[in-house]
């Protein structure tokens, strides 16, 4: 049966189908539904684990176990499972393992735009490419088959516009491999010699997949019209066709890396003017080059941003369809923390104290946007503890008394725990707080070891964070509500005047988890507001001014009462 | 079939998600290929959405680019303004005429434009303007808004019959909340 199906569902159901058993991942955007939707069926184990590192190691653990596992991650996630991806290629595999991983060109919801398939290169590891749901579906599945065949695992590549979107696919069965019972192999220690002839089998393995890619069915040409010939992966190859029409030459390559030779330069030959349509880096070019192909690429098309038609088009100097615009400035509209979440008020009360604050990655990076703009920076998961460390060792009592990290719950057992190490290791007077919110906020909502729940919303082991903090070392370890700004000022003050390490813990789940109360908006006492707009530095979308006095949204607002708080007048009133 | 291309555009947590999902079903069960592109993440944290629903014979790119919408369906008046660009000449717009303001608005940093609808007629789209939201409303749940506009917009495919986009609603819908949908759904459709 034919159905729309979202790419991340069709690698979950193409992951289902192969007889995938185990799937082990941390969430990020735009990855996240790949796990989310293979959990819906009861034959595969899946779990959110701590970080990218242990979803990967946890994968392959599996894979000795014997059976086919997978792990989904972001562009940036696999830095995270960098380490034990490298080794992994050497040491092989006792049954089929599959990475996904989800770049973000144009940056929807990234940090920064890295192009996933140097690590295929780096780590020489195939890597496929689907260009839509289909593919992404059947490519799933023919990873598998690769992974098993070449004794090695397999990228399956996706980008923002293949993960996110949907087309139509045919499901299939799905198939039940036997579980391949686990033998001791002295050449699995990675060590000396073992690695070394690791490192040879590696290179013979891609001169045998450089051959297999020259005949494989994921990649193949095109021929139509051959005044121009376009080598292309991916959505490209979409945008391809949207643009240069149905005749147009095309050599879509489904496998990206290793690249075949044989047939790029049959394809080169075929063709009077040639064309490599990529995003990002110019990667297939490269080969190309390499290859003394005469070939356009990067010198007409930008290697930052997103593609589209009207820029391929742009770019060719071909016409592009007219549009119109008002006169007027459009204002932006930027996301911004939702009504009643508890992160504002934290920001609120950093932006007074004037602190540097170092951020991370989450939800609460809105809080370095208008009207709070108490965020200096972010870098990657985690930084917010050790980069603080290393700011205040260099800064002295002038950094140490008024700068903190912050850092949501996920993060920090991600990436942060080993940052606040370091912190009470090396004795630093910084200060942390650790934004507990009680789930994964901005990626939506999922489970994570501080919550008590696990992937499917059962009970599952919890963090103790306060336990946690005290036993690395640190003697202060305080838990205020963010709702309550005086004491939450106060503990700010005292954590920032103490001369040591200290875990503030901010904590107050996020308003947009099902079962969380929410009270009975605000109500404006127009006879009192003065119009002063206190209650406006916190950028709350649920309150405006008009004709000079407040105004609540009774829609947006869940009565957490931080605004009711700024008002000097007592003209905002929480009615319980 | 040419491929026919439609916008949805609204503001993160409006219900856009849900609409597209619907007309996808709709279209899918009409023999179309069909592909729909959507923004997670970030931006649905109150920030500008959209989502590009494509339908013909054959259809290729999963978004739809400046010039190029056939109907804009847009679940709030400032965010039909902003995507008015996408807009093929002569498309058609429908849009809400609620006004949520964005932060720069709110934070004064920025003016609202007032005549908005007048604004894009003169700029050349047909525009479909309505109050979506008191539908909603009247049919019970301001969350409706979705299925209003659905209602709208189904007037504009005349040969598909009323009862596919019920039966995608049926489907997509939690069964508590059919009732309600139905009937914003309805006073959507009517003029």
């Amino acid at each position: 049966m034919k159905e729309l199906m979202l790419g991340n569902k069709a690698v979950a159901r193409g992951l289902y189908e192969a007889g995938v058993r185990f799937i082990s991942s941390y969430p990020g955007t735009p990855s996240t539904e790949i796990t989310e939707e293979a959990a819906k069926y009861d034959e595969i184990y899946c779990e959110w684990a701590p970080n990218e590192k242990v979803a990967l190691e946890a994968a392959h653990g599996a894979t000795l176990g014997g059976v086919r596992a997978a792990s989904a991650m972001k562009h940036v996630g696999l830095n995270v499972a960098a380490d034990p991806l490298f080794t992994i290629s050497y040491q092989g595999l006792n049954a089929g393992l599959v990475i996904c991983v989800a770049d973000d060109p144009g940056m929807h919801s990234s940090q920064n735009e890295q192009d996933s398939r140097h690590y295929a290169q780096a780590a020489k590891v195939p890597m496929l490419e689907p260009s839509d749901s289909a593919e992404a579906l059947l490519f799933a599945k023919k990873a598998f088959e690769i992974s098993e065949q070449f004794n090695t695992p397999v990228f399956l590549k996706l980008c923002t516009r293949v993960a996110h979107s949907q087309s139509v696919v045919t499901a299939g069965e799905r198939v039940e491999p036997a579980q391949v019972p686990y033998q001791k192999d002295p050449t699995k220690v990675m060590m000396t010699k073992n690695s070394r002839d690791g490192h040879v089998r590696v290179e013979q393995r891609t001169k045998d997949l450089i051959a297999w890619a020259e005949t494989c069915d994921l990649n193949r040409a095109e021929l139509g019209d051959t005044s121009l010939g376009i080598i292309t992966s991916s959505t490209s190859y979409q945008y391809a066709r949207e643009v240069f029409g149905e005749n147009a030459s095309i050599l879509k390559l489904g496998m990206i890396w290793p690249l075949p030779e044989k047939l790029i330069r049959d394809f080169a030959a075929k063709v009077d003017r040639l064309i490599v349509l990529e995003e990002l880096d110019p990667f297939i070019e490269t080969h190309c080059r390499a290859l003394g192909l005469t070939v356009e690429g990067k010198d007409r098309f930008p290697i930052c941003g997103e593609f589209s038609p009207n820029l391929i088009r742009h770019c060719m100097g071909m016409e592009e369809p007219t549009c119109t615009s008002l006169p007027d400035e459009i204002p932006g509209r930027p996301p911004v923390m939702c009504a009643g979440c508890p992160h504002r008020g934290i920001f609120h009360l950093l932006k007074k104290l004037k602190c540097m604050v170092y951020g991370d990655i989450g939800c609460y990076t809105l809080g370095a946007v208008a009207p709070l703009n108490a965020m200096d920076l972010n870098v990657c998961m985690g930084a917010s503890c050790s980069g603080l460390h290393g700011f205040n060792k260099a800064m002295g009592p002038e950094g140490e008394k008024k700068s903190v990290g912050v850092i949501g719950d996920s993060t920090f057992i991600h990436s942060g725990i080993t940052g606040i190490t370091d912190v009470a290791y090396n004795m630093s007077n910084s200060t942390v707080i650790i934004l507990d919110n009680s789930i994964t906020g901005m990626t939506g909502h999922q489970q994570n070891p501080t919550t008590g729940k696990n992937l499917r919303g059962e009970p599952a082991g919890k963090v103790d964070l306060e336990a946690l903090c005290r036993a690395l070392g640190y003697e202060h370890v305080v838990v205020t509500d963010p709702y309550d700004l005086k004491t939450t000022e106060q503990v700010i003050r005292e954590e920032l005047a103490y001369e040591g390490p200290s875990i503030i813990i901010s904590r107050r789940p996020c308003v947009m988890i099902k079962g969380v109360e929410h009270k009975p908006p605000i109500s404006v006492n127009h006879d009192k507001c003065v119009g002063c707009k206190a209650c406006m530095q916190i950028g709350c979308p649920a309150i405006s001014v008009v004709d000079g006095k407040v105004q609540i949204d009774r829609t947006l607002c869940i009565g957490c009462k931080v605004c009711t708080q700024l008002c000097r007048f007592g003209a905002l009133e929480g009615t319980c | 079939m040419e491929t026919k291309n439609i916008m949805i555009v609204g503001v993160g947590g409006q219900g856009t998600l849900l609409a597209s999902k619907l007309l996808g079903a709709v279209l899918l069960e009409q023999g179309f290929d069909v592909k729909v592109s959507e923004v997670h993440g970030m931006s649905q944290r109150g920030g500008s959405v959209v989502t590009y629903v494509r339908f013909g014979d054959l259809v290729r790119s999963p978004i739809i680019d400046r010039g190029e919408a056939d109907i804009i369906l847009s679940f709030e008046l400032l965010e039909a303004a902003r995507w008015l660009e996408y807009l093929k000449t002569g498309g058609r717009i429908i849009v809400n005429t609620q006004r949520m303001e964005p932060m720069p608005v709110i934070a004064g940093d920025a003016v609202y434009p007032e005549d908005l609808v007048t604004k894009m007629e003169a700029a050349g789209a047909l525009v479909d303007a309505d109050d979506f939201l008191r539908m909603a409303e009247e049919a019970g749940s301001a969350k409706a808004v979705n299925i209003a506009l659905m209602g709208r917009l189904s007037l504009y495919f005349p040969e598909i019959p009323e009862a596919v986009w019920q039966q995608a609603l049926e489907k997509n819908v939690p069964p508590k909340f059919l009732e309600l949908n139905r009937k914003a759904f309805a006073l959507g459709r009517q003029r």
